[in-house]
């Protein structure tokens, strides 16, 4: 896809980031966590009282129908995404693992932070994550949603009784680890809006990246490639 | 050698006819097979009593209140004689030194072979001196009579949380039980609620006696029959409750009609106990038929998880008061309005430095 110099005026290169398994995740994922916000929601407050008979009715029963299968594909989608981690290329792996060992990514991180705060004139480019992107990746998205999968199963398995696999697995050990049901209840509630802040900052900072640095972000989601709008090679490749 | 339940039962003027009819009731209680029956009455029938030290530390009594009423006849004029209540200082006849006296003939005479039942928690602070039981530390009591135990039941939600006296902040530092520091290490089972059911007590004591183990104890170490399921599992309202039918406010419509009553705090789905299938009274009524929410008292630390009547819990630790939603929502609202507010800085900047350029 890199063009030639026919036309070095205008040189634009791209890297395949985002493979189509992983971009199929992405987007399943973000469905799957906004119907767990909406009816977990409604889930802690639940809509105004329907009429009439009990058994004409299964209103809450449906919406924790839909958290609960939502919560299915969160479940198996980010399964899927720890086994992509290795099938995938070598950018599916960087959100699990970030180089914390290395001075060179805190100095990076410190330059992306400074352009944020509207210090640095420019970014640094890359082709997959910026430093900043990857550690608020790492710490939010991949461990709170082990943390929401974790806690999220343990309430589950409340309904689904002793005996069961998410009883067994995580209920026995989840409830009596946050001291009973009602705290669970409150921390995964709490790591609800810990998404949703997730989710606005994740949003901004892309479309902001897509407008103001070098490189596409929003378009990558959907197409896989990463177009950088000019000339020097990302710092993450070569 | 101490009288069997069974002669006890028959002294009391209580028929044979009765007395099984009392075991398969015990057995159907405790979830186990009509096979079970006869091996509940052969154990009654030969079997030594238990000998039993009920101590009481800072309590309300409400356990032994509810234990006394166990509900069926039977386990009403029985129970108290089933076991050899040795010592209890609420119900016993002695008194002052002739009753202390009691707990070290118990200890002498049983040593290894008694079951120390304990009806509230130690306070920790100022040496135990919250708690005096014939003036010495109730915490000082508590730590001989386990020495020499074979088993320690916990009752109520004193003896396994803590409950009210452990509500922050725990001005004496009440520890419940199987915390208190330099106890014997002895199998504790915890009886919660406040107080438990009674059924529920007196079904603990015949299991104890009958197999002469604990019964099966959850990792919190409950007894798995009546402490596996939640309030919430066998409501009679669960209908409503899937239906999205509640109990907006206590006089409205739907509390006439029996909704749920989620809404105004039940806390029924985070509650582990038997009060949905056994309830109380003989089985007559539970808070939640009575129309009023579950405040989830068989709980660790229920009273520090907010008001009776949110459904959300208050989060503390923040300054404030709040609940997940007003903490998250709040959270939310910064993050946005930082969002927005870098958005704006980013154009200015953007349009400044872009403007000799397009």
């Amino acid at each position: 896809m890199s063009t030639d110099s026919a036309h070095p005026s205008h040189r634009e290169e791209a890297v395949y980031v985002y493979e189509a398994p992983l971009r199929l995740w992405h987007w399943v994922n973000a469905f799957s966590i906004f119907t767990l916000a909406a009816t977990g929601y409604l889930i802690g407050s639940p809509p105004p009282s329907v009429g009439g008979e009990a058994s004409a009715s299964f209103l809450f029963g449906w919406i924790r129908y839909l958290h609960f299968a939502a919560g299915y594909i969160l479940v198996i989608g980010f399964l899927f995404r720890i086994y992509w981690a290795f099938a995938g290329n070598e950018h599916a792996k960087q959100i699990f693992l970030p180089p914390l060992w290395k001075r060179s990514f805190w100095n990076e991180l410190l330059h992306e932070v400074k352009w944020y705060g509207m210090v640095a004139k420019e970014p640094l480019k890359y082709s997959g994550h910026n430093p900043l992107a990857t550690l608020v990746m790492h710490v939010m998205f991949v461990w709170g949603i082990v943390f929401m999968i974790v806690t999220g199963l343990a309430l589950y398995g409340e309904g689904t009784g002793m005996g069961s696999w998410q009883h067994t697995y995580f209920s026995s050990w989840v409830i009596p680890l946050f001291g009973q049901s009602q705290d669970v209840h409150t921390w995964h509630h709490l790591g609800m809006w810990v998404f949703i802040c997730f989710v606005i900052v994740h949003i901004y900072a892309a479309v902001r990246e897509d407008i103001m640095s070098r490189q596409s972000i929003m378009s990558s989601m959907f197409s896989g490639w990463r177009t950088f709008r000019d000339g020097a090679p990302p710092i993450d490749k070569k | 050698m101490t009288e069997t339940f069974y002669e006890v039962m028959r002294r009391q003027g209580i028929t044979r006819r009765s007395f099984l009819k009392y075991c398969s009731l015990t057995a159907a209680s405790l979830g186990l097979g009509p096979s079970f029956a006869p091996q509940i009455a052969h154990a009654m029938e030969t079997k030594p009593r238990i000998p039993v030290l009920w101590l009481h530390g800072l309590e309300c009594t409400c356990c032994s209140e509810s234990f006394i009423r166990s509900a069926h006849p039977l386990a009403k004029d029985v129970i108290l004689s089933m076991i050899s209540l040795d010592y209890d200082d609420t119900i016993m006849a002695a008194a002052g030194q002739q009753a202390e006296a009691i707990i070290e003939e118990t200890i002498q005479k049983y040593d290894g072979n008694y079951i120390l039942a304990c009806e509230g928690n130690p306070p920790l602070n100022q040496e135990g001196m919250s708690c005096i039981i014939a003036g010495k530390p109730y915490l000082e009591q508590l730590k001989h009579a386990a020495n020499h135990c074979k088993a320690i039941i916990s009752w109520g939600s004193c003896a396994s949380w803590g409950c009210v006296q452990a509500a922050r902040p725990n001005p004496t530092q009440a520890t419940p039980i199987h915390m208190v520091p330099g106890l014997a290490a002895k199998p504790i089972i915890k009886v919660p609620g406040c107080p438990p059911i009674a059924e529920v007590m007196t079904a603990v004591i015949t299991y104890i006696l009958t197999f002469e183990k604990f019964p099966e104890l959850d990792r919190q170490g409950r007894p798995k029959m009546f402490y596996s399921q939640r309030i919430h599992d066998k409501c009679y309202r669960r209908p409503h409750f899937d239906a999205g039918q509640f109990v907006e406010a206590f006089d409205d419509e739907g509390a006439r009609k029996g909704y749920c009553l989620y809404k105004v705090g039940c806390k029924g789905p985070t509650t582990y106990n038997a009060c949905s299938t056994v309830r109380w009274n003989g089985g007559l009524s539970f808070p939640i038929q009575a129309g009023h929410p579950c405040i989830g008292c068989s709980e660790d630390g229920f009273w520090d998880k907010g008001g009776f009547y949110d459904r959300l819990t208050d989060i503390h630790g923040f300054g404030v008061e709040a609940n997940a939603d007003e903490l998250g929502g709040k959270a939310a609202l910064v993050v946005g309005a930082a969002a927005a507010a870098h958005a704006a800085v980013s154009a200015v900047k953007r349009a400044r430095s872009n403007g000799g350029k397009e």
